[in-house]
C-alpha cells in the first residue's frame, strides 16, 4: 500500500463509509432514499473488492493478453472482430471468459450461477 | 386542485371522452418518453398515456397495433380514444391514448413471490405463450408505420458508438456478435413482434395474464424474438427458472406450439435469447453513459455500468458448448 499516507488505507476509509451507510442511513430512511442508500452500499462494497482483488487480476489479465499476442482489450476485441485469432478461438474463448469471471467477481459475486 | 395544467388536462379528458365529469385524476408514472395517468370519466376507470415532447416515436403506430391486437383476441386493454400531437385543437396537448383500465399487478417480484399470485404462476407460462401465439397471427402489413430493422446491425452500431464514447471495448460482445452472425436463423416467419414481452409489461391478475401492455417497441420481425427475450436472465428477476422466472424452456415451447400449431426450433429461440442478452448488456452501457456524459448524474446509473459483465457472463453460459458453430473468417 501507499507509504505516503497515514492509516486508514483507502479501502479502510471506503469500508468505514459503507459501514455507516449500513448501520445508520439504512435504518433512518425509507422508500426511494433507502433504495439509493442500498445502491451506494453495493457500490462501495464493489470498490472494496476491486481494491483487494484488482492488482492480482491485472497481472493475470496482462498474462492472458500477452499469451494471445495482443496489447490490450481493444486489440483483442478488434482481433476477434476481424477474425485474426480464428485459428486460436478456443484459447480466445477461455481467456475472455476468465476476464469476464474476474469482472463479475468484483462487480457482483452473488451473480454466479449455481452450477 | 388549482393547478392550471392539471385543470386543463382534466378538461381535455372530459372533452375527449365526451363525459360530464372527470374525477380522481392522478399520475401513475412518468418515463422519459411518456406519462401514464389514471382517472374516472363519469365513474368509469380509464388510463391515459400521453407522449412527452421530444419523444420522436409516433404513438399512432402503437395505437394501430393495440387495435389490431384487440381485434385478434389478444388480451389487451381496449383502446377507446387516441389522438396525435399534430391534430389541430388536440385537447390533451400531445399524442395520447385513452385505454380501458385493467386491474392487476405488473411488478415482477410480486408476481414471482407473493402468495396472492400462486394460482396465476401455475398458468403463467401457458397464458404468456397463448398471448404470444395470438399476437403473432397478426399480419404486420395491415399496420402502417411498423419498423423493421436488422437488430444485429443496429446494436453493432450502438455498441461501436458507446465503446468509442466511453473509451472501452468488449471482447465478450465481439465473440457474441461473431456467433450471432455465424448462426443467423434461416427461413424465419415474418409477423408482428411485441418487442418487449416480459414480466413488468404484462398485467397479471389472481388467475393469470389479464392484459399485455407496453407495445411501443412493436415491430415487424421473427416471432421467435419474443420467445427469446422472455428467457433473458434479466427478466427472471432473480428466479432460477429460465422462462420469465416461472417456467422451463420446454414448457414455453410446448405451450406455444400447442397454441399456435407451429413447430418451434429450440436453437432459434436460443439465438434470440443470446441477442437479447447482448442487447441488455448494451442497454446497461447506455444507462452508465448517461451518467458519465453528465446527462443524468446518478450513482444508480453509474453502478449499472458494472452490470455489463453480468450479461457477458450470461452469454458464456448460453453459448457453453456451442462455440463450434462460430466457424472461420466470413
Amino acid at each position: 500500500m501507499s507509504e505516503i499516507h497515514d492509516a486508514p488505507t483507502a479501502s479502510q476509509l471506503v469500508e468505514s463509509v459503507r459501514e455507516w451507510l449500513e448501520r445508520d442511513v439504512l435504518a433512518g430512511t425509507t422508500g426511494r432514499l433507502q433504495f439509493h442508500a442500498r445502491v451506494a452500499i453495493n457500490v462501495l462494497a464493489m470498490v472494496e473488492r476491486e481494491m483487494s482483488l484488482g492488482p492480482q487480476q491485472a497481472i493475470e489479465h496482462a498474462l492472458r493478453l500477452a499469451s494471445l499476442g495482443v496489447a490490450d482489450e481493444s486489440e483483442l476485441a478488434a482481433a476477434i472482430r476481424n477474425g485474426d485469432l480464428d485459428d486460436r478461438l478456443d484459447e480466445v474463448i477461455v481467456a475472455v471468459r476468465a476476464t469476464v469471471t474476474d469482472k463479475l467477481r468484483v462487480a457482483n459475486p452473488g451473480y454466479f450461477a449455481k452450477e | 386542485m388549482s393547478d392550471q395544467p392539471f385543470d386543463a388536462l382534466r378538461e381535455g379528458l372530459r372533452s375527449v371522452t365526451a363525459s360530464s365529469k372527470v374525477e380522481n385524476l392522478s399520475r401513475l408514472s412518468g418515463g422519459a418518453s411518456r406519462e401514464t395517468w389514471r382517472f374516472e370519466a363519469d365513474g368509469r376507470p380509464l388510463i391515459l398515456q400521453r407522449q412527452r415532447s421530444g419523444d420522436i416515436r409516433d404513438m399512432g403506430v402503437e395505437a394501430r397495433v393495440l387495435r389490431a391486437a384487440f381485434a385478434a383476441g389478444v388480451r389487451v386493454p381496449e383502446l377507446l380514444f387516441s389522438g396525435s400531437g399534430d391534430d389541430v385543437g388536440n385537447p390533451i396537448g400531445s399524442s395520447y391514448m385513452i385505454l380501458e383500465h385493467v386491474s392487476g399487478e405488473t411488478i415482477a417480484r410480486k408476481i414471482l413471490r407473493d402468495e396472492q399470485f400462486a394460482a396465476a404462476r401455475s398458468v403463467l407460462v401457458d397464458d404468456l405463450a397463448e398471448s404470444l401465439a395470438a399476437l403473432h397471427t397478426i399480419d404486420p402489413d395491415t399496420i402502417a408505420g411498423l419498423p423493421s430493422t436488422d437488430q444485429v446491425q443496429q446494436y453493432r452500431e450502438t455498441l461501436d458508438g458507446l465503446n468509442s464514447a466511453l473509451g472501452q471495448s468488449h471482447p465478450a460482445f465481439e465473440l457474441a456478435f461473431r456467433w450471432l452472425e455465424a448462426n443467423r436463423p434461416t427461413g424465419s416467419r415474418r409477423s408482428l413482434v411485441h418487442g418487449d414481452f416480459r414480466l413488468g409489461n404484462v398485467m397479471v391478475g389472481n388467475d393469470g395474464v389479464g392484459a399485455v401492455l407496453d407495445w411501443e417497441l412493436a415491430h415487424i420481425g421473427d416471432p421467435m424474438e419474443d420467445l427469446g427475450w422472455l428467457c433473458v436472465r434479466a427478466w427472471r428477476f432473480g428466479s432460477p427458472k429460465p422462462v420469465a422466472g416461472v417456467g422451463e424452456y420446454d414448457e414455453l415451447i410446448g405451450a406455444y406450439q400447442k397454441a399456435s400449431g407451429l413447430t418451434v426450433d429450440r436453437d432459434v429461440v436460443r439465438w434470440w435469447e443470446v441477442l437479447g442478452t447482448l442487447k441488455w448488456g448494451i442497454m446497461c452501457m447506455i444507462q452508465a453513459s448517461s451518467h458519465l456524459t453528465g446527462m443524468a448524474r446518478s450513482h444508480e446509473l453509474a453502478a449499472i455500468g458494472r452490470r455489463v459483465c453480468e450479461n457477458e457472463y450470461d452469454l458464456f453460459l448460453a453459448l457453453d458448448g456451442r462455440w463450434s458453430g462460430l466457424g472461420g473468417r466470413r
